[in-house]
């Protein structure tokens, strides 16, 4: 038999990429039987290979098998199909003779072991032999195993939590290797989360990169996996649905990669050593793709040769023997040496020379540099007024002598002002009489250059590309979008009252309740009111205040109503009625609150219904919602007797936000059903 | 939503600003006499600045048609109204609080329609915010400011935007508003109220033993409030009003932009102009307006 690898995961949803490409030579026997598989999974099978299939066979196994009479020149490729196993019940086992020995030395009690995704039972041949073995997948830990090539049997070694170990001694190597992933995929499993989520919904476009945030954010948060598992797997809500409310938790997660362009090492990784074999003499260099990509970098007619020659020329292999040869007769720095090798071999020669790329591309920078580079200027030229131009002598930097600094004035500061003058060059181009005409035409052929030299100082544009040159990318901060500003469209209508509508509506909102009416005149009403304060002023306060019997009456009331409520919901006001509970209830409580939160909210969103996408997914959460109810009632059941009442207050907004959900729900649907008998063709 | 955080108070100092209504037509009809309630809360002020030097209590009267401050117990004006019957501070309110009166009625414009109405509760409690922000900045030694509402007037759901607003800006102050209901039946915005900011709210069964209620619950100061029990409500009533028509509604329609609340779905939300876009396929559109239940 030929065993395909199948998932043998029965609670997820998994898309299995599987084709059998039937070589041509041989008569199409094959059949493979899928185990367990639902009509309607069958039907997602494209129509040119569903004659594959045959009716599944009792054995609750899910494994693709050929029957055994395929002659062996059968070519099984596998290319990619598309079905969905989706095994909410199905229990995947293998099953297999084995002989369990408890070490090493033991023979061996030879018996049947069977696996599934819970346990690993022994069941040995002679039912009176001791070697029974009952172990549950919690407990393993790892497995071993000894390899195909060697002498030794075929064994398994299973290890467990308390580090003992089942040895498992099989017929052959294939019966080892069935029962070798099995084990690993349910300890693969049980580590983590079960499967990737898959893009179930047809138009969803699913990138590697989402897939593993999503798969990050589910294993860093059991609450949310918890959901998922719940709501996603049991095909209540679809992962686009799911997902789609939590783009923020999705983004945050993508933002917290770093997205930092990392730079080469410092270290110059180019110059490996190689490692030696003192005994046959050979010399093993290790190449990673860093190490190439930092070469080829580094000697651009290295890489020139490479793209050239390879793999035309010589084979990789080769060349790169070629290019430690030449390493080593440049280190040896016997250019005699070289260039006799140079001479004899002509792809050595490249690596020997000089690189010409990296000359030229010198020779074009140079080329490239702006000669209108304006270096007239910098900070050293202020220096006028600093002593000894700026530069301390004996490195001390105190000004010493400070209130004569000012009236102190070097040679060489006149000689630099005079130098720098001259090579400015004559502003003023006319010969002058006197001295006021001379004064004059100097200042305005100032004024001339200052306004030109301004308007090129500090202008947007100049600053615009300044600051996009120096700009760095990656260490940017991630630019959130722009808050759109709240704009109120109308304050008043906002803010003011509308007291006509209010006078004639208000009377229908407060209908249930009682009115008392008042029907006296606006001057009747402040006048009683203003009675009862003169009357107040000239009798003082009514004696007494309270009357006792009154007072006490209150205070007691109060004080009763006081302590009940500390008795129900707990002594400390910041306390909740939650972690007085037992814990499990609790967490059960939660997480039923929040899963109950999660549908309303799809639900709530899914109103009103326009396609029949939301009329069937509305139905859907409907059926989950109802599954709820039970729920509830089987927490209410198991609490002790005490916190019984508690939890009941607590459920009741539960079942209050489940029931109004509900009861919405059967108000459309016979709204829809007495609309639809208008429309008699289905038209939702 | 969470109610506001609780602060560490150091001291017993209040600054206690009291919102009186002085609505007539709710008082005329009112079981309670206004002569009767004005005692009982007149000793609770007395009450409340006897328990400690420093404490100061500030009176707002809620009128039908306008508000104004009737008290400040800081203030050196209490002098003038020396009357020989009741303490000095009271009868300068009670002056004060007539004086308002006339004012208040020579404001009214149109004749009753039979029906109670609301008093100007957001007005009121703006001012008491005003007045609690002027404390704040006064310096660094202040009494710990909180708001006491006496309202009975039924609740004017045309103001529901007012009152919310001034009740998130007291959240954001940290101003914890305690509500005594007198009135028949229940207010909603009290509730949400003391709910919202960290208050007491209570309705007392008992109207002629105000004054036992008032002690007992509203004269316990922020500090001790981290240990005395006062009453809690068992359940708040969050029903909010839309904003086209100003009716109480439960379900309804919410603006994902702007969280403004209307009972018909609108293709554009009337405050922010933010339009119903096109939803996409099995996703909840940013800009679609959604449908919300408000359970009690």
């Amino acid at each position: 038999m030929l065993r395909l690898p199948t998932s043998t995961d029965p609670s997820c949803l998994k898309e299995m990429l599987l084709v059998c490409k039937l070589s041509r030579s041989s008569p199409n026997r094959a059949q493979i039987g899928a185990m367990d598989m639902a009509a309607k999974r069958r039907r997602l099978i494209p129509s040119s290979l569903r004659w594959l299939l045959t009716v599944p066979i009792s054995s609750r196994d899910c494994r693709l098998f050929f029957p055994l009479r395929l002659p062996a020149t059968l070519q099984i490729s596998l290319l990619s199909v598309h079905y969905n196993i989706h095994q909410t019940m199905a229990s995947a086992r293998v099953a297999k003779i084995a002989k369990y020995k408890t070490t090493i030395k033991d023979p061996g009690t030879p018996g049947t072991l069977t696996m599934t995704l819970e346990k690993i039972l022994f069941v040995p041949r002679n039912p009176k032999s001791a070697g029974k073995l009952d172990v549950e997948f919690r407990y393993i830990k790892g497995q071993k195993h000894t390899k195909e090539g060697s002498n030794k049997p075929p064994w398994l070694n299973l290890t467990n939590n308390q580090n003992g170990s089942f040895i498992f001694e099989f017929e052959n190597y294939s019966d080892l290797q069935d029962c070798r992933d099995f084990v690993g995929k349910v300890l693969a499993k049980s580590g983590e989360v079960s499967e990737k989520p898959t893009a179930a919904y047809p138009d969803e476009q699913l990138n590697a990169a989402e897939m593993e945030l999503r798969i990050k954010l589910l294993q860093d948060d059991s609450e949310l996996q918890k959901l998922h598992k719940q709501f996603v797997l049991s095909d209540v809500l679809t992962e686009a649905e799911f997902w789609a409310t939590r783009k923020k938790l999705l983004d945050r997660e993508a933002s917290k990669k770093i997205k930092q362009r990392l730079g080469f090492k410092s270290a110059m990784v180019s110059d490996i050593k190689p490692s030696t074999d003192g005994r046959t003499n050979k010399v093993t260099f290790n190449l990673t793709p860093e190490i190439i990509l930092q070469i080829f970098a580094e000697k651009p007619a290295v890489h020139r040769a490479f793209l050239s020659y390879v793999p035309n020329k010589m084979s990789e292999r080769n060349f790169w023997t070629k290019y430690f040869r030449a390493e080593y007769l440049h280190s040896t720095k016997n250019s005699i040496a070289a260039a006799a090798e140079a001479a004899e071999d002509e792809e050595l020669a490249v690596f020997l020379k000089h690189d010409d790329i990296l000359a030229s591309e010198a020779r074009r920078k140079i080329r490239r540099v702006d000669p209108t580079l304006d270096m007239e200027a910098d900070e050293g030229d202020d220096y006028t007024h600093l002593p000894d131009h700026g530069i301390f002598r004996d490195g001390n930097k105190e000004m010493t002598e400070l209130q004569n600094e000012l009236y102190k004035r070097t040679l060489s500061q006149d000689i630099n002002r005079h130098a720098a003058v001259v090579l400015e060059g004559r502003a003023v181009d006319a010969e002058f009489e006197d001295t006021k005409a001379v004064a004059e035409a100097l200042a305005h052929s100032k004024r001339e250059s200052s306004n030109k030299g301004e308007s090129d100082g500090n202008s947007p544009e100049r600053l615009d590309r300044l600051s996009r040159m120096t700009e760095i990318e990656d260490l940017q901060g991630s630019n959130n979008l722009p808050l759109a500003p709240l704009c109120i469209k109308d304050p008043r209508d906002y803010f003011d009252s509308q007291q006509a509508n209010a006078l004639r509506t208000s009377g229908d909102a407060l209908s249930g309740t009682e009115q008392i009416k008042c029907s006296l005149s606006i001057p009747e009403v402040y006048g009683s009111l203003r009675e009862s304060i003169s009357s107040i002023k000239t009798m003082g306060w009514k004696e007494p205040i309270v009357k006792p019997e009154v007072a006490h009456q209150v205070f007691d009331a109060l004080t009763n109503s006081i302590s009940n409520t500390k008795h129900n919901i707990g002594k400390n006001p910041q306390e909740s009625v939650l972690d007085r509970l037992p814990r499990k209830t609790k967490e059960e409580l939660l997480h039923i609150w929040t899963s109950i939160l999660e549908l309303l909210k799809h639900f709530w969103a899914s109103y009103p219904i326009t396609t029949s996408y939301l009329y069937a997914k509305v139905n859907r959460l409907k059926d989950a919602m109802s599954n709820i109810y039970p729920q509830l009632e089987e927490i209410k059941g198991s609490v002790p007797s005490e916190f019984r009442h508690q939890v009941s207050l607590l459920v009741r907004p539960m079942h209050q936000a489940l029931d109004a959900a509900i009861q919405h729900y059967e108000a459309s649907m016979q709204k829809r059903s007495t609309q639809s008998g208008e429309k008699p063709n289905g038209y939702v | 939503m969470a109610s506001a955080p609780s602060k560490l108070y150091a001291d017993d100092v209040n600054l206690v600003v009291v919102l009186l209504d002085t609505n007539p037509f709710f008082w005329s009809s009112s079981s309670l006499s206004f002569s009767q309630s004005l005692s009982h809360v007149l000793a609770f002020f007395n009450a409340i600045l006897t328990l400690n030097q420093l404490n100061q209590v500030v009176v707002i009267a809620t009128g039908y048609n306008s508000c104004d401050y009737i008290f400040d117990s800081a203030s050196d004006l209490n002098r003038s109204y020396e009357n020989g019957r009741m303490p000095v501070m009271s009868s300068s309110l009670l002056q004060k609080l007539e004086e308002f009166l006339i004012k208040d009625e020579q404001l009214s414009k149109e004749e009753p329609d039979g029906r109670i109405k609301s008093s100007l509760f957001s007005g009121s409690l703006s001012m008491a915010l005003c007045h609690i922000q002027r404390v704040f900045r006064s310096g660094a030694l202040h009494p710990h400011p909180r708001i006491l509402c006496l309202q009975g007037s039924p609740d004017g759901p045309e103001q529901y935007v007012a009152i919310m607003n001034a009740i998130f800006s007291a959240q954001r102050s940290e101003v914890p508003i305690d509500s005594c209901y007198i009135g028949a039946q229940n207010s909603a915005f009290l509730q949400q109220a003391s709910y919202i900011t960290g208050g007491v709210h209570h309705k007392p069964q008992n109207l002629d033993g105000l004054f036992q209620y008032l002690m007992t619950i509203f004269a316990t100061d922020l500090h001790s409030r981290s240990f005395i029990h006062l009453p809690k409500p068992v359940g708040v009533d969050f029903r909010a009003s839309c904003f086209c028509h100003k009716n109480t509604i439960d379900m309804g329609y919410i603006c994902c932009v702007c969280l403004s609340i209307f009972c018909k779905q609108h293709k554009k939300c009337s405050t922010c102009g933010g339009c119903a876009g096109q939803k996409k396929r099995g996703q909840m559109c940013d800009c679609r307006l959604e449908i919300l239940h408000l359970s009690p």
